[in-house]
């Protein structure tokens, strides 16, 4: 569904502070395919995020989704096939808009915006139903603007707009760290069923180990702009955070440095 | 006295035009577009030479919607295709524009004396000019309402809504926000341009200088709308902006009235508007004071 050739990324180029942001990223995705990424402070999950996204073209090497390729592709031609959800709750919405304006966007992504009308009635009953599924009270506040919901609610909402139009490969960017602790896990659990319920594809950065081992079928994890450890199936049942530490030790050959990551 | 404030609204109307051409930059884009300037006077110029060279007045007025849009299009294309900031990218259409409206014109001046204006099929029916502007003012914005109000509530109109808001949410919905903004621009400059045609109409000339702080007298109509009438909606905010408009017709009408010397209005605005603008910070300041004077009473 993804696949990564060798992509290869520096910011700042020819200066001081120049930095190898991907260096050689190498990535097979299969469909349904629902991986974890982790890593410390710029490790590169983020940048390797963007690059899929599209945020800035990369330097070297060959991005395709669903055997298309993608990676001379402008940031907005290629969000037909992408789904995403950002650390920001803020980034994801119109906060001036309301949440039925808002999933109108989501559902329409893609296509052309035309002078027909932004939301119609039947999308109403639909975005009503849609809501109920979040159990959050949203579908009663349809027209309240979003600027007026919490973080938690504007990124479950977000989630939602993400995976509205059922999207390719859908990527969250550490989505749930902005969130205290007791949204967090409500907003991970609804990215769970729905990435389940629609068979997507998934790719999410966290800093959380434990986060990182209980979701998903697959995990990465980054250090310096490499994929240093990749398991997957029985034996990332098996890791425990323990377990992550030592494989870390052993690939990059150091004890784990960020600090957020050990206290989470 | 009547006339003087049935002259004050008749022009508040059509300044109105041109509140509601700045409302969709200043604040819906959220972009500062200085081009207004220029296309103002664009606007007059344009329809001024085409009458005062024989054409219709509303193949005239019709001409100058149009080059509005295209000056739009130029500040969009400066600032999206170009990467030139948004304020640079105005300020450059708007010299240029001046160059523009002396060779549209000829000369510093058009002058419309006896020359039949949009206004004049309404004068023969026995109205007086003021009123004919009023008139005519009024069914023009509130059909500019209309067609806004519809046009906010479609797809495009809300892709231009969501750019001014979070261009990085629309990019991720597939959407250049280049293309938005362009649009936004464009639509803006066009009202703008069909005010000054009006504008220039209504008072029989065009001049290169009329559109000299047009952006102040734009922002001073669209604060006062805000603060005086609310915003509640957007079909109140649209609202807002004609009584805004008219608003501060009727104050520098009362001001020069109570004797204030005409070559002090440009100042008068100015801190009119830098005072509406900084008003929410001395809220802020003032409740912060309250809250402090209480918890001193309290120790």
């Amino acid at each position: 569904m993804l696949k990564l050739i060798n992509i290869r990324k520096s910011f700042n180029k020819g200066t001081v502070n120049e930095k190898l942001a991907l260096d050689g990223v190498n990535l097979i995705l299969k469909p349904g395919d629902f991986v974890t990424v982790i890593g410390g402070n710029g490790a590169g999950k983020s940048t390797l995020l963007n690059a899929i996204a599209g945020v800035y073209p990369v330097d070297e090497g060959k991005i395709e989704i669903d055997g298309i390729n993608v990676t001379r592709l402008s940031e907005f031609r290629r969000a037909k096939y992408l789904g995403r959800v950002f650390q920001d709750p803020i980034m994801g919405t119109a906060a001036d808009m309301n949440i039925e304006e808002n999933l109108a966007m989501a559902f329409r992504r893609g296509e052309r915006r035309t002078l027909r009308w932004g939301v119609t009635a039947a999308e109403r009953k639909r975005y009503a139903e849609y809501l109920q599924h979040l159990d959050l009270g949203l579908e009663k506040r349809m027209t309240s603007k979003v600027g007026l919901l919490s973080g938690g609610q504007r990124q479950a909402l977000t989630l939602l707009m993400a995976t509205l139009k059922a999207p390719k490969l859908l990527l969250l960017d550490e989505h749930t760290a902005a969130l205290d602790p007791k949204t967090a896990p409500k907003v991970l659990n609804l990215s769970d069923r729905f990435i389940q319920e629609e068979g997507l594809t998934a790719l999410m950065v966290t800093h959380n180990m434990r986060d990182a081992i209980t979701h998903g079928n697959r995990l990465l994890m980054m250090h310096e702009g490499k994929i240093i450890v990749d398991v997957e199936g029985e034996e990332k049942k098996r890791l425990t955070v323990e377990g992550l530490l030592t494989l870390f030790g052993r690939a990059a050959g150091q004890e784990l440095a960020s600090d957020r990551m050990l206290l989470s | 006295m009547s006339q003087i404030l049935l002259g004050a609204v008749a022009l508040g109307l059509l300044w109105a035009i041109m509140t509601i051409g700045v409302y969709i930059t200043y604040r819906i884009l959220d972009i500062a577009d200085l081009t207004v300037e220029g296309s103002i006077t664009l606007g007059a110029a344009v329809s001024a030479s085409m009458i005062y060279n024989g054409a219709s007045p509303y193949a005239a007025t019709g001409c100058a919607l149009l080059a509005g849009l295209l000056a739009g299009l130029v500040t969009g294309l400066l600032h999206t295709k170009l990467r030139i900031p948004a304020l640079l990218s105005g300020i450059l259409t708007m010299i240029a524009l001046y160059s523009v409206n002396l060779r549209v014109m000829g000369k510093a001046n058009v002058s419309l004396l006896r020359m039949g204006t949009v206004y004049s099929p309404l004068e023969s029916m026995g109205l007086e000019k003021n009123t004919a502007v009023a008139l005519l003012g009024l069914v023009l914005v509130m059909g500019i309402i209309g067609i806004l109000y519809w046009f906010f509530g479609t797809e495009l109109g809300n892709v231009i809504r969501a750019t001014g808001n979070n261009p990085n949410m629309v990019r991720a919905q597939g959407i250049n926000t280049d293309t938005a903004k362009i649009l936004g621009l464009m639509i803006s400059n066009g009202l703008v341009s069909l005010s000054g045609a009006m504008i220039g109409q209504s008072q029989n000339f065009a001049d290169v200088q009329m559109g000299t702080g047009s952006i102040v007298i734009g922002l001073a109509s669209l604060i006062i709308g805000e603060v005086l009438f609310g915003r509640r909606n957007f079909f109140s905010r649209l609202f807002s902006l004609i009584l805004g408009a008219v608003t501060y017709r009727v104050i520098i009408a009362l001001v020069l009235k109570l004797g204030m010397p005409t070559n002090d209005l440009k100042l008068f605005t100015a801190i009119t508007v830098a005072l509406a603008l900084s008003l929410p910070m001395f809220q802020d300041y003032l409740k912060t004071l309250q809250r402090s004077m209480r918890g001193r009473r309290s120790c």
